[in-house]
């Protein structure tokens, strides 16, 4: 789950990492507001979206009035901010963040991940902020400076010393940067991130390291432990669809093409995907309906796939292991008496139950295209989809 | 031959008296595996299915000689289960969980370290199908019917890509001497390598099926060992040509995040290093069935 700027900078500031002061806005008034209360000559307007790259695509403005703090905040707020990061639809923007605009001499790299490779915690610093660290990684590799924490000790001081003074800090400058690198890793710890950047974290006029910006996001299976977090959520900065799949608990990613697609399984639903484009077509949806789904469960992710306006062809493909095929066609029945769907239905079924099934299908009535196999179910997909294949 | 598990492997089911657990641990017991018994604190001294029930890993392993354990424990307290297992001196840990906190995983892979290499024990999973030495035994949750008895070995992180594969060859008439289901969670107890070097010392296993998926590291590295130490044919597959960077695929491990993480780099990787990609996922039988033939 990813959050946004300010919510990863109020996580950080109670784990002691050092951040700008600032305040959250949804509007131009608590914009202006916030900038009478934080006090200061100068302010940073931010766009908070789940998304990178925002100062390149004007999502963020320095302003020296209450005046351009308005204007700026006006300028981002009900608009969708477009960058690099966001794909052609960009992210709406709902909030923005102000904060002091501090004065700083150098821009730092810090960085947190849990690294599949090593399976531990990896903390990656560079002398070379405000860079993505892909390109630092890319153009400079050996300005990337790697600690792996072992995880039965955690991080150690000695390990955010050796970082400090790679990173050519001053005696001063690196007590305030230690005490920033074994904090970061504490509120990485102990809320359960899977990454966590500070790009770029500043070091200022008076030796100080502050964390200028900050992007965090966390591990969907130990939300349940992580109320905090949890509560941080934004369904606005998520597709529309994919908000409404989480709410019934289905594992769903939206794509641009034309099948979509219900299936068990992560793998069989990726496989799925793939050989629709094999066969010539393109899938409209990831769909995981998971083990153990009831006739409910089917019917609301009909729903969901056939309520998607792109949509011009259905492909139901279940290899029941843990779920039952008789299951799934009294799902398919009951979704297809309770909603008009108007397109092509296609559906393979497989495993457990796959006769009482297939019968429940051919009792029906309904007009479907049933299949055997995963290649044959992909290409009446596809040819349903061009209008070449009707249910008998 | 197979590995892992056959019809001896006594197994005890951590979580048994649950749903899922009691459902299960029915379908193990039908299939032929040998269920000693089930570990739900609490319970212990009770008996469910026939079996006695014990509080604690330990207490199983000394009255039963349990040597593997299946797990059907909630994601909060799965890791603590395993770890239990492990400190009981459980040869093989096979956990369906799915939903445990990486960073579990993460301190779960640290603690099993602490044992020599000859002690430590195997795990499988999370967030698995499990393992079927089809005729013999299954520690796991797949239809046992798909699986035909035979000398092939499959690896796979996806639960129902690992049941079509089964159901292809089926239809080809080629059997399976084990089927290892490693889970789709970012960090695995056992990976791809783990198994194709106990496939490779397996004298009835003639021919490896991997099945793989977008992100991690683990198909790059179990091509290179392949390349250097395995004298069996190996078929290998990776899914999700299609999907975008950046998103989660409904696995928690199946997310493009870096370079090497999509389907086709990982293929290509494959290739470079001797083995035979099936061109896509209806194609695991022939492709299976051809290497077998050549």
């Amino acid at each position: 789950m990813d959050v946004h700027e300010y919510q990863a900078k109020e996580l950080l500031g109670s784990f002691g990492v050092p951040v700008p002061k600032g305040a959250v806005a949804f509007s131009p008034d608590q914009a202006v507001y916030a900038a009478t209360e934080l006090g200061g000559w100068s302010w940073a307007v931010k766009a908070q979206i789940h998304a990178g790259a925002r100062g390149k695509a004007g999502g963020i403005k320095i302003c020296k009035t209450y005046h351009e703090v308005r204007e700026a905040a006006q300028g981002m707020l009900g608009k969708r901010l477009v960058t690099h990061q966001t794909g052609p639809e960009g992210k709406p923007v709902q909030r923005v963040y102000i904060e002091v605009a501090e004065p700083f001499d150098r821009e730092l790299y810090l960085g947190y991940v849990l690294d599949r490779k090593a399976e531990r915690i990896r903390v990656i610093a560079s002398q070379q902020g405000g860079m993505e660290i892909e390109e630092i990684a890319k153009t400079d590799p050996d300005a990337i400076l790697q600690v792996i924490v072992e995880p039965a000790v955690g991080l150690q001081a000695f390990q955010a010393r050796e970082l400090a003074f790679q990173l050519g800090l001053s005696i001063k400058q690196a007590q305030s940067a230690v005490s920033t690198i074994m904090n970061a890793y504490r509120a990485f710890r102990d809320s359960d991130a899977q990454m966590l950047e500070i790009n770029p974290l500043v070091v200022t006029k008076d030796d100080r390291v502050l964390a200028l910006d900050a992007k965090m996001s966390f591990d969907d299976n130990a939300l349940f432990r992580r109320h905090n977090v949890a509560d941080m959520h934004d369904p606005s900065q998520q597709d529309p669809r994919e908000a409404q799949a989480a709410e019934h608990n289905l594992n769903y990613i939206g794509l641009d093409g034309e099948i979509g697609c219900i299936v068990n399984g992560a793998g069989l639903a990726m496989a799925t995907m793939d050989m629709i484009k094999h066969a010539g077509g393109e899938p409209a949806n990831f769909l995981d309906v998971g083990g153990g789904a009831s006739p409910d469960r089917i019917e609301t992710a009909m729903k969901l796939v056939a309520s998607d306006e792109k949509v011009k062809a259905i492909l139901v493909n279940i290899f029941a292991g843990i779920n039952r095929c008789d299951w799934v066609a009294k799902g398919v029945v009951q979704a297809c008496g309770n909603l008009d769907v108007k397109v092509p239905l296609v559906v393979r079924l497989a495993g457990t139950n796959v006769e009482e099934g297939r019968k429940i299908l051919a009792d029906s009535g309904l007009k479907l295209i049933t299949a055997e196999t995963l290649a044959e179910a992909a290409e009446k997909a596809v040819a349903a989809c061009q209008g070449k294949l009707r249910a008998a | 031959m197979s590995i892992l598990i056959d019809e001896k492997t006594p197994v005890i089911v951590q979580g048994m008296t649950g749903d899922k657990g009691t459902f299960h641990a029915k379908e193990m017991i039908e299939y032929g595996t040998n269920v000693v018994g089930g570990v739900t604190p609490g319970k212990g001294g009770g008996r469910h299915l026939d079996r006695p029930l014990f509080n604690t890993v330990k207490e199983a392993v000394k009255e039963t000689g349990a040597e593997s354990s299946i797990t059907f424990v909630a994601p909060a307290f799965c890791s603590d289960a395993i770890m239990e297992s492990a400190d009981a001196g459980i040869k093989l840990v096979c956990s369906i969980t799915d939903g445990i906190p990486a960073q579990d995983m993460m301190r779960v892979k640290r603690y099993l370290m602490r044992y020599p290499r000859d002690q430590r024990t195997m795990m499988v999973g999370p967030n698995c199908a499990g393992i079927i030495s089809p005729g013999k035994a299954m520690l796991g949750i797949m239809p046992g019917h798909i699986y035909l008895q035979g000398k092939v070995g499959v690896i796979s992180r996806s639960g129902t890509l690992g049941y079509e594969a089964a159901a292809q060859m089926k239809a080809h008439g080629i059997g399976i001497s084990t089927s290892v289901g490693i889970g789709g969670d970012p960090i695995n107890g056992s990976s791809f390598l783990d198994h194709l070097a106990l496939f490779e010392e397996d004298p009835e296993t003639a021919a490896v099926l991997m099945i793989g998926e977008i992100g991690g590291p683990q198909e790059a590295e179990a091509s290179a060992w392949i390349k250097d130490n395995m004298s069996k044919p190996v078929i290998g597959f990776v899914a999700g040509l299609t999907a975008p960077k950046g998103r989660r695929m409904g696995h928690a491990g199946a997310i493009i995040s870096a370079t090497g993480d999509s389907a086709a780099e990982k293929a290509e990787i494959m290739r470079s290093c001797g083995l035979t990609v099936a061109p896509n996922p209806s194609e695991f039988g022939s492709t299976v069935a051809q290497v077998l033939g050549a």
